[in-house]
């Protein structure tokens, strides 16, 4: 029977069919981090547990610790030092990877995922992190778990799963210069809603998907959680083996052959047959900016603030309308000109070199404008550093960037740092919610191209009325 | 964990969409790393008038009697997205709910309700807004029933709907089972999907 790519991997890692569409699926790799990861490794401890296959398990420094240069384990957010300090102690007992502060492979789980060769074609991999199908981009099938469940999977090296539905969403055509990967998922949420994708794995699938590169497939994957599926990928190909080679974690050479022709297998057959079908035209996509507290609220950099009174579903217009009060805008209003305060760049969105570097090519030789705070964030050491090497800190710090040390850092508030009241932040990141960025912080999702742009016109603006030659497909 | 069977209680409807987790539980109020002390923290940024204060917002309505004994929340679509935190469940188990009904849940708040002897009820959107208005005229009387062996709804008026859930799902909440030791008495079957899985993809077995 022909089957979708989705299928083929549930099936090679299904011990026993429970019934009933549930089964016991063995999890290849496991990754936590000092938030949520803590509570799992020490829930294991209290009940008297090992983990099953310590070589296979990862453990990350992201959530919580500083990104101030010259960070140690103390840390702004209130009790943080805890977290930080019990998950050290807790992953070193279990023997577990681990990527501590003062390493420079640290950074966010779902960036250091692919960079170390952990994340790989046709895995399964959990984390109990909500961005965890981030590493779709690469072809492994990732999803954000709780810490219970996780205790569960570093436990029995298993998880107990309903299948999910499949759904494929096909994007044609070509992207215009000024428009990423971002832009189309943005796009993708919006018209389908924050809860389009309940239930279903998605196959990301189509020329301008095999176009895009494995950095912007993974920044699509990363907010198929916002359209609320439980996972998301796209295909394996030629580019996704020679991104995963040689990395540490990756096939050892003696192994490569069988691994790939292993890969090739794990595309979707041509006569194979999803639950839900979604077809989009990249040449109807412009640059994408959220106006509201959920991804959904969002809209082409040329448009107008929608007005909730156009809203025929009552539970939406509510939602437009709490959201446009939270946000201090007035329905009609251009996108395009909305003055910010501040810009962030960073996150497991949009955190990786090619982010910087499309992001600094906007900012070469020019200033953000006056009042603006803008910070950028490397994903991890390793970006940061290949950053360095480029000069591309430069850029950012002679533009009026911050440049910091790799973490989640601002993408949420956890009583750390925040932009502050009311402040109005254009982001790179994936959750505009209300309170995400700090107690009523205005969240703006965007490209970190648009970012870079907005920061230095003072106000959200159209990144392609500034110059800009390249798109994230190659 | 607590068994889950028959429920009847007062029920709170928060009619919203994609109410998500950070609005359960914000970041800030995850100060341990512990699973207990965060009831307090529950819906803080709506429940009290200062971010990180503790002044009752008299306005939201789990600060209103006869609500603040609720036991069953009613919401909208999607509810418990965004981020994975357990905390959310955890605060919520801890601060009395153990019922939650809507028309979709995020899905890893879902697995995480059933893990922590909260019962995730699915029914149609009409319906939850109809159990909704029925409760908000007089929620000391009109209760609601769940019954999850027989997997229903009953309204105030005695209207009954049935929901789906995984059977696998359904037997840890009966039982109040802890889902590592369910799965350990397959440990002979990992072991042997592990051998056979060597051969077939070696470079996973780092
Ligand atoms: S960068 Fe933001 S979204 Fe990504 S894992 Fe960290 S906190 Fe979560």
């Amino acid at each position: 029977m022909p089957q979708t790519i989705i299928e083929k991997i549930w099936d090679d890692h299904q011990i026993t069919d429970l019934g009933d569409g549930t089964s016991l699926i063995y999890i290849d790799r496991i990754f936590l981090h000092e938030r949520t990861g803590s509570v799992a490794l020490k829930g294991l401890e209290a009940s008297n547990r090992d983990v099953r296959d310590p070589e296979q398990a990862f453990c990350t420094m992201d959530h919580i610790v500083d990104t101030t240069p010259g960070r140690d384990d103390n840390t702004r957010m209130p009790g943080g030092t805890a977290f930080i300090q019990t998950t050290r102690k807790a992953a070193l007992a279990a023997g577990i990877n681990l990527f501590d502060l003062g390493d420079q492979r640290q950074g966010i789980a779902h960036v250091i995922s692919p960079e170390q060769g952990i994340a790989l074609p046709g895995v399964t991999l959990v984390c109990p992190d909500s961005h965890t199908g981030t590493l779709g981009g690469l072809g492994a099938l990732a999803w954000g778990i709780g810490s219970t469940e996780a205790e569960h999977a570093l436990a029995t090296k298993t998880l107990v799963i309903k299948k999910p539905k499949t759904m494929r969403v096909t994007f044609n055509g070509e992207l215009s210069t000024g428009v990423t990967a971002k832009d189309m998922i943005l796009t993708l949420i919006g018209r389908h809603t924050a809860a389009g994708g309940i239930g279903y794995a998605i196959e990301f699938a189509g020329n301008a998907i095999s176009k895009l590169s494995i950095e912007a497939r993974l920044t699509l994957c990363n907010m198929t959680i916002e359209f609320g599926a439980w996972s998301g990928l796209v295909a394996p190909d030629e580019k996704t083996f020679e991104y995963v080679r040689g990395r540490p974690f990756a096939p050892a050479e003696d192994q490569w052959d069988q691994a790939v022709t292993y890969w090739q297998s794990l595309q979707t057959d041509p006569e194979a047959s999803f639950d839900k079908e979604i077809t989009i035209d990249c040449s109807e996509i412009v640059p994408q900016v959220s106006w509201g507290t959920s991804p959904m609220h969002e809209i082409g950099i040329d448009r107008h603030i929608p007005n909730p009174a156009d809203e025929p579903n009552e539970n939406i217009r509510t939602s437009m309308e709490r959201a446009l009060d939270y946000m201090g805008l007035e329905p009609g209003t251009p996108m395009d000109g909305v003055p910010i305060d501040a810009a962030f760049i960073g996150s497991c969105t949009n955190s990786r070199v090619s982010d910087l570097r499309a992001a600094a090519e906007i900012l070469k030789g020019r200033k953000i404008a006056d009042g603006v705070k803008a910070i950028c964030v490397p994903g991890s050491g390793l970006v940061k550093k290949a950053a360095e090497e480029e000069g591309i800190d430069k850029i950012f710090t002679d533009a009026g960037f911050e440049w910091r040390e790799s973490g989640c850092s601002m993408c949420f508030y956890a009583g750390g740092e925040s932009f502050g009241l009311e402040e109005r932040v254009i982001s790179s990141t994936n959750r505009n919610f209300e309170n995400r960025q700090g107690p009523r912080t205005r969240t703006h999702l965007a490209s970190p191209t648009t970012v870079a742009a907005s920061a230095i016109k003072g106000h959200i603006t159209d990144v392609r009325n500034i110059n800009i030659s390249k798109t994230d497909q190659d | 964990m607590e068994k889950f069977t028959v429920l009847e209680g007062i029920a709170a409807p928060i009619m919203r969409i994609n109410i998500d987790t950070d609005v359960i539980i914000p970041s800030r109020e995850m100060k341990r790393v512990s699973k207990e002390g965060l009831s307090d923290g529950m819906f803080s940024n709506w429940r009290y008038t200062e971010p990180g204060g503790r002044e009752e917002n008299p306005d939201f309505i789990l600060n209103q009697e006869p609500y603040r004994q609720a036991s069953i929340l009613l919401s909208s679509d999607n509810f418990g997205c965004g981020s994975s935190r357990e905390h959310a469940v955890w605060a919520m188990a801890e601060w009395g709910i153990r019922a939650i009904i809507t028309p979709g849940f995020g899905n890893i708040f879902y697995g995480n309700c059933v893990r922590n002897g909260i019962l995730p009820v699915i029914l149609d959107n009409k319906i939850v807004e109809k159990l909704a208005k029925q409760v908000e005229s007089d929620p000391d009387n009109n209760l609601i029933k769940v019954n999850l062996k027989n997997c229903s709804v009953t309204g105030p008026d005695g209207n009954k709907y049935s929901f789906k859930i995984a059977p696998a799902d359904q037997e840890m909440l009966l039982e109040g089972l802890d889902g590592i030791a369910i799965t350990m008495r397959q440990d002979h079957e990992i072991m042997a999907f592990q051998e056979r899985d060597k051969l077939k993809r070696p470079w996973i077995y780092i």
